[in-house]
């Protein structure tokens, strides 16, 4: 097949494209860097989606966020609304790839790439987003949990474009973290992360969300971790417990970047890290993003 | 198929035609004969490639030319003023942050783009901006203090 490019000003040109073949590339920080890689060949119909108008904005309205697919990284972390009340996400963009990678890499292609490493698929899943979907016949609106169907897999049919994110907004008390292990400080990929949302009130813990990243074929939520923190004091004990169901609940695989038994054993570790953080931040505590650093060495227990 | 596109480099437009796979680094290099960007790793690890693209840097193996069709590219030819070199370049010299030289292009870009978006870095933030970008001759405590100098003297002009 020859190769084509084009460059989509709209929602209906990229469509269009889409509809004859074509798939999309926005920065081009996992489909260029994958095909450099070995991973899948560049396709031969190409179709630039980052110049279309009105994709590239982050929206607050009443029940929570809207995402654009085109919002980047680096818009992610310089948010005000973002860092105050979505922290978890902030955390996890300002630790993809490099500014290089941040200033360009968008929101939309990290979610459908569909990486079990992804930094920010367990900030959205613990907020409950769901991607929003637009083809030709329409658009629908699909949970992450259901997006996500195995490594570099997704729900969506290849006429189909994410145009954007909706992400609930938390209640009141409610404080987030993402940590990650690394052994670079940029452009790394996830060891392991973990990702914790919680609430609180003056009788203690009344909401928790935590989900793995990298230790599963998804980022998936572990509902015996939350149900460790939920109605507890939010004291050692719980935490430890949720750190261990945490690591319970994952079946990570051995690759270059860690042995399985290794990753078994930071889960809990990095679980722990990241539900201190978000524990902290939900009583008021400043914990500098990204959590990854700042928790570096549990410094914050 | 080839497509053709305007490529503004250091302020000159050039027309080219270019397969639609051809990385901005290729284009670049070859067919507009600017070879100060380096290829190291290409596939964004190393950050010799990096470039500024409308002002941001982009690891330019693992980006599309045709994406930049009409953008403004920044390489680290477009750094000097004529034979006058930019304070970071002199700052590199002055202290020995380069040694092969193979990362200095990217190295210079990548701190660019750091002063621009924070005037006052702590060293700290000099060594995380520039963690995507490796050295080989371990030149890192020559560049950190190189960039960290060059904003210290903009501060106190």
């Amino acid at each position: 097949m020859t190769r084509s490019f084009t460059s989509a000003a709209t929602i209906e040109d990229a469509l269009t494209a889409l509809g004859s073949g074509a798939r999309p590339v926005a920065g081009g920080t996992d489909l260029v860097v994958g095909a450099r890689q070995g991973k899948a060949p560049l396709p031969d119909a190409i179709v630039a989606i980052d110049r279309i108008e009105g994709l590239a904005a982050i929206d607050e309205h009443g029940v929570g966020l809207r995402l654009g697919a085109l919002v980047t990284h680096e818009d992610i972390v310089m948010s005000a609304v973002i860092r105050a009340r979505f922290t978890a996400l902030a955390d996890a963009s300002a630790i993809v790839g490099s500014h290089a990678t941040r200033a360009h890499g968008t929101i939309g292609g990290n979610v459908m790439n569909a990486s079990p490493a992804m930094d920010t698929g367990g900030p959205l899943l613990c907020f409950g987003a769901s991607a929003i979907l637009r083809s030709g016949s329409g658009e629908r609106t699909v949970p992450l949990e259901e997006l996500w169907t195995g490594p570099g897999s997704t729900d969506a049919r290849p006429d189909e474009l994410l145009v954007g994110l909706d992400v609930p907004a938390p209640t009141d008390g409610t404080g987030s973290a993402y940590v990650r292990l690394e052994y670079r400080r940029q452009m790394e990929i996830a060891i392991v992360g973990a990702t914790a949302v919680v609430s609180v009130d003056a009788g203690g813990v009344t909401d928790a969300r935590v989900a793995i990243t990298a230790l599963a074929p998804t980022i998936r939520r572990v509902p015996e971790a939350e149900a460790a923190l939920v109605g507890s004091d939010g004291g050692d004990e719980p935490i430890a417990a949720a750190a261990r169901a945490a690591a319970a609940g994952s079946s990570p695989i051995t690759d270059v970047r860690g042995s399985a038994e290794y990753r078994s054993a930071m889960a809990e570790v990095i679980a722990g890290r990241a539900i201190v953080a978000a524990l902290a931040r939900a009583r008021g505590e400043q914990i500098a993003i990204p959590a990854s650093a700042a928790t570096r060495g549990g410094a914050t227990r | 198929m080839t497509v053709p596109a305007v490529l503004h480099v250091n302020g000159a437009s050039h027309e080219v035609e270019l397969d639609p796979h051809t990385s901005l680094l290729d284009a670049v290099r070859d067919v507009i004969g600017l070879t100060g960007s380096k290829e190291g790793c290409d596939d964004s690890e190393c950050g010799a490639c990096m470039m500024l693209l409308d002002g941001k840097p982009v690891n330019s193996c693992s980006y599309l030319a045709l994406q930049a069709d009409g953008r403004e590219v920044t390489t680290v030819e477009g750094l000097a003023d004529g034979d006058e070199l930019a304070p970071l370049q002199r700052a590199f010299l002055e202290h020995g942050g380069v040694q092969c030289g193979f990362c200095t292009p990217g190295m210079l870009i990548s701190a660019t783009a750091l002063l621009r978006t924070n005037p006052d870095p702590s060293e700290d933030d000099v060594r995380i901006a520039l963690s995507g970008n490796l050295c080989r001759c371990t030149g890192y405590g020559g560049i950190v203090g190189a960039v960290r100098d060059v904003a210290q003297a903009r501060r106190s002009v």
